[in-house]
């Protein structure tokens, strides 16, 4: 039998098998897979610290900042703004009877838009583009380490960081406010739209109400959250990228998990901006803006 | 831009030299206290069997794989201990051919070998044109692949811009990785023909990885032949020869001769231990 370790194994006849040593075997087997998380962690905080420096130390090219910015921006426009209006009218027709029970659907203007400006908006906009730029960004550069065309930079005197990772981390960071603000006002929309033309709700209380809940923090604080999670997108995914294994099955990983990593961490700092920004609207708002008043 | 120089620098002497250089990724160690010296204008063949570390030896030599231990001299300068702007400033003496070319997809073969140009001169796109039309003419390839993306060429096209590509800014140093691998025998010995036509036209030091030993045998001054640690004892020699190619046929180790003549040997009986569940 062919092993990599000393250790007996439940199964392995020819040699005595013991709880305590299969014990020990499994908490090592756990202590080295902390400490490669760890690591991997590491790594990926020193390689945003490096785009990071590179970011501020030199502007790239228009050359290389344009294509970026074109794949990123322009064309992540139509799909952002057709889920964007989706989501809005599937908002008013799942929470139209319950505000119906309640004989609230006035109000219904003030849920859908506080629900885009502050979560949906920023968070489907975010996943989009995870889905759409940042898995490509994995599999492109990916191909790049695989084919060494990622060495072939280097060795000609270009750092790969500045020259294939900043357009991307640029595009990514300054074009998400806006698809953001897009995928926002296709969703208010549609979810006007829906309401009003469809649920036959009046349409002068539905955007009465609306501008009674809706205020300028939510955009703000929705903007501010697409910043970080763009920052995330790209990072994760230039990183997938740049550690991407050999081979076609190594690609396709890379790409695979730059969406999962991104879509995971877009998540976890939802909820943790979510806090922050709460606290700050209720410390400058104390009476803040309800859906009742 | 001033660095430590850890000898005397340019002059007489070596250009190249490694000084027991470690290179291990994770736990697998690929070289172990290799040292090596290469001096100005030689061409220096590395040979061995795949898996030795000869491509890692070659971008060890110019940083592109930071080793674990060891100097990397060039030109007196230690590259191991450089940062990431010193080394670029570094690189620029250098030309790398890459075993797949390593071309980039998206742009044209005009923009690919006007790239090292482009990042570090300021000419005008008329005189880069013209740089370009000349480098790509002296690899013997027709103006009229300057707009064709890599894709649209052969193999045996896209390893001469490549070659084009890595001579662009006139390296002091050239460094092959297999650079007739995947062609066919007459284009093979066109490659030949053009590493020796550039050192003739330019006092190129080269260095070439490659276990074609027409290669070596044409176009080397020196061989060097690694051979894989997992199949050396603790204290042996990763470079198992050092010499001219005139020395090789007439070498004392089997290992060497064997490989020269592509003799597979007792590499069979190993194969055929491990496959019968012999290693543990």
């Amino acid at each position: 039998m062919v092993t990599g370790s000393d250790t007996p194994v439940p199964g392995d006849l020819s040699r005595p098998w013991h709880p305590a040593t299969a014990l020990f075997a499994w908490i090592e087997d756990l202590g080295e897979l902390v400490m490669a998380r760890f690591a991997a962690l590491g790594d990926v905080t020193l390689f945003a610290m490096r785009t990071l420096r590179w970011t501020f130390a030199r502007l790239p090219s228009k050359g290389t900042l344009l294509p970026s910015f074109y794949q990123i921006g322009v064309l992540s426009l139509p799909v952002v703004a057709l889920t964007g209006t989706f989501i809005g009218m599937v908002l008013a027709e799942q929470s139209y009877a319950q505000f119906r029970f309640f004989h609230l659907e006035t109000r219904l203007g003030g849920v859908i838009n506080v629900s885009l400006l502050r979560e949906l908006g920023p968070v489907l906009a975010a996943t989009m583009l995870a889905g759409r730029v940042g898995s490509a960004m994995a599999a492109e550069l990916g191909t790049m380490r695989v084919t060494e065309q990622i060495d072939a930079l280097a060795s000609m005197g270009a750092n790969p960081v500045h020259y294939l990772v900043v357009p991307r981390f640029l595009g990514c960071l300054l074009l998400i406010p806006t698809l953001t603000v897009m995928a926002d006002f296709m969703g208010v929309a549609g979810g006007a739209f829906y309401s009003i033309l469809r649920l036959g709700i009046d349409s002068h209380h539905y955007i009465s109400n609306s501008q009674q809940v809706v205020g300028i923090f939510d955009l703000f604080s929705g903007v501010l959250k697409s910043l970080f999670f763009g920052a995330a997108i790209s990072l994760v995914s230039c990183h997938r990228g740049f550690h991407c294994d050999p081979g076609a099955e190594g690609v396709g990983r890379a790409a695979t998990s730059a969406f999962v990593y991104s879509f995971v961490l877009i998540l976890v700092l939802d909820l943790f901006l979510g806090i922050v920004l709460n606290t700050i609207y209720y410390y400058l708002w104390p009476q803040g803006a309800s859906l009742f008043v | 831009m001033s660095h430590k120089r850890v000898d005397a620098g340019a002059g007489p002497g070596p250009l190249l030299e490694l000084r027991d250089i470690d290179v291990r990724f994770g736990r697998h160690q690929v070289l172990r206290q290799m040292d090596l010296t290469v001096p100005r204008g030689q061409t220096l063949a590395i040979i061995g069997e795949s898996g030795c570390g000869k491509t890692v030896l070659l971008k060890t030599m110019i940083g592109l794989v930071k080793p674990s231990g060891g100097q990397v001299l060039f030109d007196g300068l230690n590259l191991a201990e450089m940062d990431e702007r010193q080394l670029t400033h570094q690189r620029i003496r250098f030309g790398f051919v890459f075993q797949q070319a390593a071309l980039f997809d998206s742009m044209t073969v005009a923009q690919n070998v006007a790239f090292p140009l482009r990042q570090h001169t300021h000419k005008g796109d008329e005189e880069i044109r013209e740089i370009v039309v000349s480098r790509l003419a002296e690899v013997g390839l027709p103006a009229s692949v300057v707009d064709k993306k890599p894709a649209e060429l052969s193999g045996g096209m896209r390893k001469r811009v490549g070659l084009a590509r890595a001579l662009a800014l006139n390296p002091e140093v050239v460094l092959y990785d297999e650079p007739t691998t995947g062609l066919d025998p007459i284009m093979s010995d066109v490659i030949n023909e053009l590493i020796l036509r550039t050192r003739k036209q330019n006092p190129v030091t080269s260095i070439v990885v490659t276990h074609d030993m027409n290669t070596a045998r044409k176009v080397a001054d020196r061989v060097v032949m690694l051979f894989p640690l997992s199949r050396l004892g603790p204290d042996d020699a990763q470079a198992i020869f050092d010499g001219s190619p005139e020395e090789l046929d007439s070498a004392d180790d089997r290992r060497v001769t064997q490989f020269v003549h592509g003799e597979a040997g007792e590499r069979l009986m190993e194969m055929s231990e491990r496959s019968s569940g012999g290693v543990s």
